[in-house]
């Protein structure tokens, strides 16, 4: 994952980073706002943070549905702004 | 890490070391002034701006955007640095000390040993009291004497450049100071709880 | 039970084998990869590339083949001030080794299985993983409905030009519209602007026929495109779009 400034990419850019944490791919998960319920596909989801993190926001309300941070140390998760997380299994 | 090959050719684009003594260690140069958000840039509005400081929740003082110029202006030029790496000598700003804004609401001395810093877009960063004041920091307006842009935290940012950048808030609207030592936005998801880039302090237990 | 299905993501080292000058800042590269399990038309990969002492750089980059393709392959712009792409579409030769790992990224993607019509939108390199859509889509003789909507700088900024005419020359379900937004040939009939909202409605398909609708390429085409499919009326749960970053078109 490689971000610029202040300018988001889309959730589906953070996959690798996904995939480092996750069995399963999580951009095709959808994604409950716990601000204002809208429901989204992780990788549509709004990402911004530039190389800090990744901090995804919802497309209904702006506020942060999730975050996730890569330290030399592992892996940061905050899901605070989600209310539920549905993944599909494959195949 | 280590076995992966090198790619021929590649060389990366790190800017220069810099001299030692003004680039603290794991940062490289840059000319540029790269630009990095936790969320999209709000729109400019000088006539419903306004910034406070806080004691808790008790209001010490709140400016709107005439009322804060017209406080006593202090000009710096400073080194910046940014935990994603890059530092940035001899950057010139203007805006209000924190000392200044602690005269105008009448204190002596500071209400608290911590800060919260809070910004629009829900961003919050951490920093003691003791580092935003004796002329350390203050509430930036102007970057090379023009209006600090939007996205670098326009209207007004904090400026703490003896901390990692991440601590100079972009799009500041209050101070609120406390008794606690409460992680920001970042603090609290695997970054530094204080961020001095000369003891590399940039992820939590560094 | 183990989760067999999506096994641990690794990074392994790629091999150039072929390098391809699509356009005066366009390369296609193939690569040889020792381990590859197959993708889905508009997945991607994370290149990571390590110079001598060590220093690492990572970014994501489309993949242009098609699932059918015995090959990998990655159509890269040069950024003149960036630092990955300039090695990829300029330095990189023959028998360079880089590390990659993917297929990534299950949400940007297009089977056959997904139905159409297919309505696809790119600006500048953001048709990689579109034409990766469209070569699945020749590859197995699809005749789903398809319009490619493709914006690029000049004729010569046109990457894939002739395979694209190839192909719709030979498929009468397949339309590619080309919009050329900083120059255009003597005699240029097509579109000669960015991609607004009255050529979404005069070369896509109407929000009635409920197309599958792909943007991708420089960020503010992207938002703007999309931004302009929702006020047409068109569904947003069939919109995906993926964000290069600020390219200028
Ligand atoms: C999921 C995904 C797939 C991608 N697929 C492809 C692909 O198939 N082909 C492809 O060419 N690119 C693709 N990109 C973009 C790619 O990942 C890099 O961002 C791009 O190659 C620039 O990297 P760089 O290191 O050269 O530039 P950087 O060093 O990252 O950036 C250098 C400077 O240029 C600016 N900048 C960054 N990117 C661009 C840009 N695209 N245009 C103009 N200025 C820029 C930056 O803000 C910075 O100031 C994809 C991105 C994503 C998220
Ligand atoms: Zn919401």
């Amino acid at each position: 994952m490689h971000l610029h400034g202040d300018k988001p990419v889309d959730g589906n850019a953070v996959a690798g980073l996904f995939r480092e944490v996750f069995a399963l791919d999580l951009t095709t998960a959808s994604l409950i706002c716990a601000g204002c319920g809208a429901e989204a596909e992780i990788g549509s989801v709004r990402v911004f943070g530039g190389t800090m993190g990744a901090v995804f926001r919802c497309d209904g309300c702006d506020e942060v549905v999730m975050r996730l941070v890569r330290t030399p140390d592992g892996y940061w998760l905050d899901m605070q702004g989600a209310r539920r997380l549905f993944a599909r299994k494959v195949g | 890490m280590s076995d992966s090959p090198v790619t021929r050719g590649f060389k990366g684009r790190r800017g220069p070391q810099g001299p030692a003594s003004r680039i603290p260690p794991g940062q490289h140069l840059t000319t540029d002034f790269p630009v990095l958000s936790a969320g999209p840039t709000p729109p400019i509005d000088l006539a419903s701006w306004s910034f406070e400081l806080q004691d808790g929740d008790t209001t010490l003082g709140e400016w709107d955007w005439d009322e804060f110029n017209a406080l006593a202006q202090t000009d710096v030029t400073v080194d910046i640095h940014c935990v994603t790496t890059w530092s940035k000598l001899d950057t010139h700003w203007q805006g209000v000390t924190i000392d200044t804004l602690l005269e105008a609401v009448g204190l002596a001395e500071p209400p608290g040993p911590f800060t919260l810093i809070h910004c629009d877009g829900d961003y919050t960063t951490n920093v003691p009291t003791e580092d935003l004041v004796d002329g350390k920091a203050m509430i930036a307006t102007l970057y090379e004497g023009e209006p600090l842009v939007g996205e670098h935290g326009g209207p007004a940012r904090l400026l703490v450049p003896h901390l990692y950048f991440w601590k100079s808030a972009k799009w500041v609207r209050s101070i609120v100071f406390g008794e606690t030592d409460d992680p920001g936005f970042w603090e609290d998801l695997g970054y530094h709880i204080y961020g001095d880039p000369w003891r590399e302090q940039r992820y939590a237990g560094d | 039970m183990p989760v067999t299905d999506a096994p641990r993501l690794q990074w392994q080292t790629a091999e150039v084998r072929e390098i391809v000058e699509e356009t005066p800042r366009v390369r296609t590269i193939i690569l040889d990869v020792p381990s590859w399990h197959g993708h889905k038309a508009g997945q991607h990969i994370d290149v990571r590339l390590t110079a001598d002492d060590g220093y690492q750089a990572q970014r994501s980059y489309s993949i242009a083949s098609a699932p059918e393709s015995d090959h990998l392959m990655l159509s890269v712009e040069r950024i003149e001030e960036g630092e990955v792409s300039p090695y990829l579409a300029g330095e990189a030769r023959m028998g360079d080794k880089f590390e990659l790992r993917g297929p990534i990224g299950g949400y940007f993607v297009w089977t056959i299985a997904t139905g159409g019509p297919l309505f696809l939108i790119a600006g500048g390199s953001g048709v990689a993983p579109l034409m990766a859509m469209l070569r699945h889509r020749a590859a197995q003789k699809s005749t789903i409905p398809a319009t490619l909507l493709f914006s690029s700088r000049t004729y010569d900024d046109i990457i894939y030009r002739a395979e694209m005419e190839r192909l719709a020359a030979a498929d009468p379900h397949l339309k590619i519209v080309h919009t050329l937004t900083r120059g255009q040939p003597a005699g240029w009939t097509g579109p000669s602007r960015r991609i607004d909202s009255e050529m979404l409605v005069s070369e896509g398909f109407a929000p009635d026929a409920k197309p599958h609708i792909y943007i991708c390429g420089p960020t503010a085409l992207v938002e703007s495109s999309a931004r302009a499919l929702l006020a047409l009326g068109h569904d947003r749960a069939l919109i995906k779009t993926e964000r290069f970053g600020p390219t200028g078109l």
